[in-house]
């Protein structure tokens, strides 16, 4: 490829933005190989969080899922599963990093805003103004069989609870002035009178009155991450998120759409188009030579997509029990069944799934694919493969034309599959001047080169229509 | 039994037991809520050789207008403290009358992770009723209705750390199979005030089962791992462990202690001009540092442990460190956790078996 002249570029100056999503649930992670480590073991934690530091991101990021997953009733078995609570290792994390940021999804459902709020903001001050916090709402029974109020909210609720959570822990977090804590001991009190304020909130999903117990941090407040896809997520994203992941990150094309949406919602939702980082989630596999690299990427789709995992994804679109077919046979000869998905295996929704079987066996026929080959070739595409240079060039191009603020990066093997994307990759990005050559500020929100968050909202005394 | 006749825990919550404590700390008001104020304090409960600390919680301000009005959640500074500490107890105090069971069993099952075994959980109650609009649910204010809302709490927490035999993990190549299902039970808990169904989405705590504090009129004692017992004096201290009923007992022992600069008895009466030191029927050491090292000799012969509560930690860690813990040590009557033991081992207590797995080869062998 000839190499564009860098200004004349949309963003001639743009940066690249890593974040690395430590994932544990999916069968995106290799468990088989003899490399593979614990998902549990704090070790792999630190390794992850301090190769990542080490390679100047700007996050490490944790998922959550509030119940082990099922298909069809019963415990999935066949990914990775089970890892600790997001906010607790991640505090953990706190003391053994310096600089990067540290991430945590959590649920707006299946917690309370003065509680959570506070546990963010206990990170964000043990990390010295490094906390994220990914928003996710859940709304169905089946999770909330793991909690007191069972499955009380309305699909259709979801986001009003996740903006209505948002703005009192917003409201909690600027409870205390600046300096509201007295610099001696010789003080008449401990804090400075009025200082610490109460939040009163009444609206239709929180009813809440007390007196928040923590300062800001450094960087003001934990950065809001959100991730949906649909329209009502992006809408979310774009009038309260300060970084959004999405699913589209492979395509040149599709990246470019999605931020321009992105953009456009920004600026409905009456924000400057700088305010929101987006960064989609990928898989980035290297090799010293392209075709290294593919066989690299054969290597590991062989891992992730084992014969069982193939049959279950088959199985999920086809709407019926495949696990006692043969993977390596031919596709099922059974049209799809149209049901209802509860949702327990997650957002794996088809849209019409006799349309997609139907170009599965067109394709498949065609290439006389087994059935695994054929998942394997037309499941869920995601990740960018090469070599380092190719890579560097090809994400220079994704990033000077807006389509994309950077890349949380997700590793498919446990905790070394961080290393080449460091030791290899960034070096030739740094060479390209599109990433950071160390870290010029100290709180996630500088990294992201985020706004401050505006002090002191009208917060106390607030009482919301409802 | 084996091992030391005393275990020693501190409270190192704040700045000290006394609610004025920060008045007389070596740091500024606003260094409270830093991460060196955590890392520096528990290292120095470390290198004394404590064998547990524990850190006070709760969502509502530990203090009045003129003290301190914020607090680090104890979860959040217990794993901090975990990942910066090599041998020491963690156990936060994390209160169950509003909060969510599967949560919290979460959150502890992680902190036991994150400190390889070394975790511990001082169950309390929530009573002030402000606390019930926190967490958006109805006030608890009746005894007997906290004591359910604990009971069931625990349990709930305790089935969850079960939920995963320790092998549930298999990675079985051959069969593509990362989990053994069989080896993952549903708890199907159902309470007064609600049900949850499990199993936990954190795999079995290293230690099995964290130990459990708490204090025997709140929370019933098969429930616990230790019982925290209070009493004015020796005698009743002595009454209250040996109707306990608990694997081990702890005394809450409040301590201000004389330092070069001050007698015990001039610090407190200091901070007694600022507020209270509110009697709570605990024993309490006002004194020297001899004088409370013959407490605790006496003592060691009625409990397992103490938790010491100090006047001031800037004040009294410092002796505690420098002449009571090196005295109870030299006389035997104690010693500093071993690295790479669990707090289980530590303590003397059994690694618990899983009553999901007990069940499961009760089945098989029928």
């Amino acid at each position: 490829m000839t190499r564009t002249d860098p200004h004349d570029v949309p963003r001639p100056d743009a940066r690249l933005h890593f974040g690395v999503f430590f994932q544990g649930v999916n069968h995106w992670t290799v468990w088989s190989a003899p490399d593979s480590g614990s998902q549990i073991d704090p070790a792999s934690f630190r390794k992850v969080a301090q190769t990542a530091e080490r390679g100047l991101f700007d996050a490490f990021f944790l998922g959550e899922g509030l119940r082990l997953r099922e298909v069809d009733g019963r415990i999935h078995d066949l990914d990775v599963a089970g890892r600790p609570d997001a906010i607790t290792q991640l505090a953990a994390l706190a003391a053994v990093t310096r600089r990067i940021g540290l991430v945590s999804t959590s649920n707006s459902t299946f917690n309370e805003p003065a509680d959570l709020a506070r546990r963010l903001s206990g990170l964000d001050l043990l990390s010295e103004g490094r906390a994220g916090w990914n928003v996710v709402t859940t709304d169905n029974a089946w999770t909330g069989a793991n909690f007191r109020r069972g499955g009380y909210l309305d699909h259709a609720d979801r986001y009003r609870r996740a903006a209505e959570f948002l703005t009192v822990a917003r409201a909690l977090w600027d409870g205390w002035d600046d300096k509201a804590t007295a610099d001696s001991v010789a003080a008449p009190a401990w804090s400075a009178p009025g200082a610490v304020r109460r939040v009163r909130h009444r609206g239709r999903q929180f009813d809440v009155d007390l007196a928040p117990t923590l300062p800001r941090s450094a960087q003001g407040h934990p950065v809001i991450f959100q991730a949906g896809d649909s329209g009502e997520g992006r809408d979310f994203a774009a009038a309260h998120a300060d970084v959004i992941f999405s699913a589209h990150g492979t395509d040149f094309d599709d990246a470019l759409a999605f931020a321009e949406d992105i953009r456009r919602r920004l600026r409905a939702a009456g924000r400057p188009e700088d305010d929101l980082r987006i960064l989609p989630g990928t898989e980035i596999i290297i090799g010293a030579t392209e075709a290294e690299a593919e066989e690299k990427k054969r290597w590991i789709r062989l891992q992730q997509v084992t014969p069982a995992t193939a049959l279950g994804i088959a199985g999920l679109l086809w709407g019926i029990d495949l696990s006692d077919r043969d993977a390596d046979g031919p596709l099922p000869a059974e049209d799809p069944v149209v049901a209802d998905n509860d949702g327990s295996f997650g957002a794996r929704r088809v849209a019409d799934p006799r349309t997609v079987v139907a170009e599965w066996r067109a394709k498949a026929e065609a290439a006389g694919w087994s059935l695994r080959e054929t998942v394997i070739a037309l499941g869920p595409q995601r990740g960018h493969v090469g070599t380092p240079s190719g890579l560097a060039d090809k994400f220079a191009r994704f990033v000077r034309h807006g389509a994309l603020d950077g890349f949380n990066v997700t590793p498919y093997l446990i905790p070394d599959g961080l290393d080449d994307i460091v030791d290899l990759l960034v070096p030739e990005l740094q060479e390209r001047g599109v990433y950071r050559t160390e870290y010029s500020g100290t709180t996630l929100r500088e990294h992201l080169g985020l706004r401050a968050p505006s002090a002191h909202r009208p917060v106390a005394e607030r009482q919301e229509a409802g | 039994m084996s091992g030391p006749a005393l275990h020693l825990a501190v409270e190192l919550d704040g700045d000290g037991a006394h609610p004025a404590a920060w008045r007389r700390a070596a740091h500024a008001p606003d260094q409270l809520l830093t991460p060196r104020r955590v890392a520096r304090l528990a290292a120095v409960a470390e290198n004394a050789g404590f064998t547990l600390i524990t850190l006070d919680d709760g969502v509502l301000p530990p203090g009045g207008t003129q003290d301190v009005v914020g607090r680090i959640g104890a979860v959040e500074r217990a794993a901090f403290v975990a990942a910066s500490t090599s041998t020491i107890g963690i156990a936060p105090v994390v209160p169950l009358t509003y909060a969510e069971p599967f949560h919290v069993s979460s959150q502890l099952a992680s902190l036991d992770h994150i400190s390889t075994g070394r975790a511990g959980w001082v169950v309390t109650e929530e009573d002030r009723p402000q606390a019930a609009r926190v967490w958006g649910r109805p006030p608890v204010v009746d005894p007997a209705a906290r004591a359910r809302e604990s009971r069931d709490g625990v349990e709930v927490v305790r089935a969850l750390w079960d939920s995963w035999e320790d092998d549930a993990v298999v990675r079985s190549v051959a069969t593509s199979r990362y989990l053994d299902r069989d080896r993952l039970h549903y708890i199907d808990f159902t309470g007064e005030t609600y049900a949850v169904k499990g199993p936990a989405i954190v795999p079995r705590p290293p230690q099995g089962q964290l130990v459990v504090l708490g204090r025997p009129d709140q929370v019933p004692a098969a429930q616990l791992d230790i019982a925290l017992v209070e009493g004015r004096d020796t005698a009743s201290v002595a009454a209250a462990a040996s109707t306990a009923g608990t694997p081990r007992v702890f005394a809450e022992v409040e301590v201000a202690l004389d330092t070069p600069e001050a007698t015990a008895a001039e610090r407190v009466a200091a901070l007694e001009r600022s507020a209270p030191w509110v009697d709570r029927g605990r024993l309490r050491h006002i004194g020297s540092a001899a004088g409370l090292v013959a407490v605790l000799a006496e003592l060691s012969r009625h409990v397992d442990g103490v938790r010491l509560r100090p006047l001031v930690l800037d004040e009294d860690l410092p002796v505690l460190s420098r002449l009571v813990l090196p005295a109870l040590s030299e006389r035997r009557l104690t010693a500093r956790p071993l690295p790479g033991r669990s707090l289980r081992s530590t303590l003397g207590l059994d690694r618990p078996a899983n009553r999901f797995a007990a069940a499961a080869v009760q089945e098989e062998t029928r």
